[in-house]
């Protein structure tokens, strides 16, 4: 039998120890222009990569999660204020799971 | 004017704070199933603070893996992170102390990293300090209650809610996409190949957070390689 305790200690200490080190070790800006480039791309992509087709799935119904990628997309192109398009998603998930659920 | 960044933080952290809450109502019932107590499920997501990260935890806890195996696990389940710390390293001034960075390390999630990487101007970690302080520990509310009482929420509101860390995705991206074409292109790249990872059998099989970082590397070399950012606007 192991230890629960000792489970949760191992998983936050790798957890953390990925985190804080690039943000504790790396204390300067970057001078080489890839390195610089690629980082600067990295959230896009990564946030891009994480939202579809993730989105579509987090629902009761796939298409209320469609509905909700498409009023997010153009309440953010459009508005870019954070509340509404989060508030936006939420309330057409909740409005088309009611009408079709 | 720490005080002021830190309740600035404290209002993006809301949004966050209440899809954290009912994600972590999921959680926390994965975390029943595998036998831990409420207090032990709230304590994981206290400190660890991410949902596939502890998803994995708890379903190797269940099958008393290894202590070796579940550390190796959970570096290869989080290590999208080491590629998010590293360009949040690039968005704080070189000045940033070490106990800011220390305590920054703590809360490096993939909701709270978009909203740090879409400020204008450098990053202040008071900033930070304020998501964290409101985002972390509803998610260790969320998770207490998912395993104490379980999911106390109708279905449709966890829906709501969790899609609503979706979108809050999309008003960093999106809003960027349109002020720049190369931006698009790349948001446009990464969604297309992420939906055919998904659909190809081959890479289906490959966990999501391993096919995170592939497609982040991939794509993002190629842009770097591509489109080089100019010396103004590589510290956006």
């Amino acid at each position: 039998m192991h230890n629960t305790y000792i489970y949760i200690a191992i998983v936050a200490l790798v957890t953390y120890l990925i985190r804080v080190l690039p943000l504790t070790l790396i204390r300067r800006e970057i001078k080489n222009r890839f390195i610089r480039s690629f980082l600067y791309y990295v959230p896009y992509v990564t946030l891009a990569v994480m939202t579809f087709p993730a989105i579509v799935h987090a629902t009761d119904s796939i298409w209320s999660g469609v509905a909700a990628l498409v009023v997010g997309v153009l309440v953010a192109w459009f508005s870019g204020n954070l509340f509404l398009v989060a508030l936006s998603a939420c309330g057409v998930v909740f409005l088309v799971e009611l009408l079709i659920l | 004017m720490k005080r002021k960044q830190f309740f600035r933080g404290v209002r993006t952290g809301i949004p966050i704070a209440l899809g954290y809450l009912a994600v972590g109502f999921t959680l926390g019932i994965t975390a029943k199933n595998a036998g831990l107590t409420a207090f032990q499920s709230g304590l994981t997501s206290l400190l660890v603070s991410a949902s596939a990260g502890q998803y994995a935890a708890f379903t190797m806890m269940a099958a008393q893996s290894g202590y070796l195996e579940i550390a190796i696990m959970e570096a290869v389940t989080n290590a999208r992170y080491i590629l998010m710390s590293c360009a949040l390293s690039q968005k704080l001034p070189e000045s940033t102390k070490t106990w800011h960075r220390l305590t920054m390390g703590f809360a490096v999630t993939d909701e709270i990293f978009g909203m740090a990487i879409a400020e204008e101007d450098k990053l202040n970690p008071y900033y930070y300090f304020g998501m964290m302080a409101i985002a972390v520990p509803l998610w260790a509310l969320g998770t207490f209650l998912g395993t104490s009482v379980g999911n106390v929420l109708p279905g449709s509101v966890v829906s709501a809610l969790s899609v609503g860390l979706y979108g809050m995705f999309l008003a960093v991206i999106i809003p960027a996409s349109k002020k720049n074409k190369i931006i698009l292109g790349v948001v446009v790249v990464s969604m297309a190949a992420s939906f055919a990872l998904e659909v190809i059998p081959w890479f289906a099989a490959i966990a999501s957070g391993t096919r995170t970082i592939l497609l982040t590397v991939v794509i993002a070399s190629a842009a770097a390689v591509l489109f080089p950012v100019k010396e103004e606007t590589a510290d956006a």
